[in-house]
């Protein structure tokens, strides 16, 4: 599965992982610190009796302290949960469930991540109206849309921090300073963001946050949501029906081990966040000038300004995003292009910033994450730019774009049906 | 997804890349495909005018590995045939030659239009130097 290659600055072991928003791998740290609760502190956290679900009890409240840190948060405010999608689930369900007599209205956005907006989707068939804003050409919404959408029916705005594609960053302390004078509740999808750039509950004014900790080098299956005590007190109606655990938000027994994890994760991010920040944006941006510095007609998708450190995502023209990612098959990247979704739909992200979805079957997610290199940076540029340039002469829209034929004119032969 | 070791002989070492002078009269040009989709594919056949034998095949394509395949896989198969053989050539013989999974049956099916696009062009071509392009465009519809 590896090997070791020269690259311009030294060796490169394969393959390279730069898929850092799909998932990450978890710090040495964070695996050491969780190894304890898989063997001799089995305890569960709920048994209040004993030796054993004390340790248990301990361990999830320190890891509780260690993201409630990293968020301004009050410890009491962090609930754990399965990941980021049942915490989105249970902010968004949870709070139409509680405060359907004051309203029905929600506002989402329309490149939220799918367990925002089937969530949304899914509360339409009960009766719920959704506004799905749309976004501007740089990714970011229209703050004044946001206000127009707004009326005495608005319960909950649900607005993701950062893209998980695009890596672009919401005005998310704009948003919750408009939702807190209407006495809307808001909450944000912040998985990308966490422990990536600085995220703050009560100057960002956000009320509910989902949090993932397989983003931030922990482990799968555990996440937590941030539910505020006070100004405004948030509450939920839980979604798991069981023991009323989690403050009665959140039913069933505490995986320990993760929940230890996701802390350490979090505690990790709180020392080195600013330091990594400033080296993944540094690398960052070396990726993308080593590209666009040797390849013409590439498109970057989303605003460069408000954006992840870590994030860059890119439109390599007439190439179909699937075949650049055969050709490059010794880095682990992702593509917009439908050939690579489930649904056989290029990226509905993409097509929401307007970009056509030629663009969008075209474009390549790099995420950097902590374990990346220069060299590293260097060789993906490098294999980037070959395979594109050969995919390039392969292409029949290169060959008619460099004829002078303007591509949106031609009548093509399989026109999309839809 | 993993590809059959046959897609990827072909992307990585894709036959008879390149284009042909589309105005020639030996030369039919199939387009096919939209950018929108993902998939263009270009195929050009030049056609011996005696023999109606395909003597050389070209192609480009903006898609998939397994779109380039298949349209790869296409100019091997067409080139020595005759016209109305490589008519014969059906994308379900692509799939099975490519190991295509369902979900990229489609590009057959492109590689198959083109294949009939490019023919159909040469047809249209040869019709109007014969005056008779009313009955080839027939028979192309027929067949297709």
């Amino acid at each position: 599965m590896s090997a070791d290659v020269m690259s311009g600055n030294g060796n490169v072991k394969l393959p390279i992982y730069m898929d850092n928003h799909a998932t990450t791998r978890p710090d040495p740290r964070v695996v050491e610190e969780m190894m304890p609760y898989f063997n001799e502190l089995f305890g569960n956290a709920a048994s209040r009796n004993h030796e054993f679900g004390w340790v248990a009890e301990q361990a999830t409240e320190q890891a509780r302290e260690r993201i409630a840190k990293l968020i301004g948060a009050n410890t009491k405010e962090i609930i754990f949960t399965s990941g980021a999608t049942e915490s989105d689930n249970l902010a968004i369900k949870g709070a139409a469930e509680m405060y359907r007599e004051k309203g029905n209205h929600i506002i989402t956005q329309a490149t939220e991540h799918k367990a925002v907006l089937d969530t949304c989707k899914r509360l339409e068939k009960y009766g719920f109206r959704v506004t799905y804003l749309p976004v501007q050409k740089d990714g970011r919404i229209d703050l004044d849309d946001l206000k127009r959408a707004m009326d005495d029916k608005t319960i909950l705005v649900t607005i993701m921090t950062a893209n998980n594609e695009i890596g672009v960053l919401q005005p998310i302390r704009e948003i919750g300073a408009i939702c807190h004078e209407r006495g809307v509740l808001f909450h944000t999808d912040a998985v990308q963001a966490v422990g990536k750039v600085p995220f703050n509950v009560i100057q960002d004014n956000v009320d509910i946050a989902s949090i993932s900790g397989h983003k931030i080098y922990g482990p799968k299956g555990v996440g937590a949501l941030y539910v505020r005590r006070k100004n405004p007190r948030v509450q939920l109606v839980a979604q798991i029906d069981g023991g009323g655990h989690e403050r009665g938000m959140r039913s069933g027994t505490l995986n320990v081990p993760s929940i230890v994890g996701l802390g350490k994760a979090c505690a990790i991010a709180n020392e080195e966040m600013a330091e990594e920040g400033k080296r993944l944006g540094a690398l960052r941006d070396r990726l993308r000038e080593k590209i666009m510095g040797q390849l013409d007609e590439v498109y970057i998708n989303g605003s460069m300004e408000h954006r992840l450190p870590n994030n860059l995502n890119i439109s390599f023209a007439y190439v179909e995003g699937e075949s650049l990612l055969m050709g490059i098959n010794d880095i682990a990247v992702s593509s917009g292009s439908a050939c690579t979704s489930a649904t056989l739909e290029p990226s509905y992200v993409l097509k929401a910033l307007g970009a056509g979805d030629d663009l969008a079957h075209s474009s390549i997610r790099f995420g950097l994450g902590r374990y990346n290199t220069e060299a590293e940076v260097d060789y993906v540029a490098n294999r980037v730019v070959e395979t594109v340039t050969r995919l390039r002469e392969l292409s029949p829209l290169y060959e008619m774009a460099k004829e002078g034929i303007d591509l949106t004119k031609v009548h093509w032969a399989a026109e999309p049906t839809h | 997804m993993a590809y059959s070791d046959k897609v990827l002989d072909h992307y990585t070492h894709p036959r008879n890349v390149g284009s042909l002078d589309k105005n020639s009269p030996e030369v039919g040009t199939g387009l096919v495909g939209a950018p929108e989709c993902g998939d263009v594919m270009k195929l050009q056949i030049k056609v011996n005018p005696e023999t109606s034998i395909i003597e050389d095949a070209k192609f480009k394509t903006f898609g998939c590995g397994s779109a380039i395949a298949s349209s790869s896989l296409a100019t091997e198969w067409v080139k020595g045939k005759t016209v109305d053989e490589a008519l014969e050539i059906k994308n379900t013989e692509i799939v099975k030659e490519l190991s295509l999974p369902p979900v990229k049956i489609h590009c057959s099916v492109l590689a198959e239009d083109a294949i009939r696009a490019a023919i159909g062009d040469w047809k249209k071509k040869q019709g109007q130097e014969k005056s008779a392009p009313v009955v080839q465009h027939a028979n192309v519809v027929q067949q297709a």
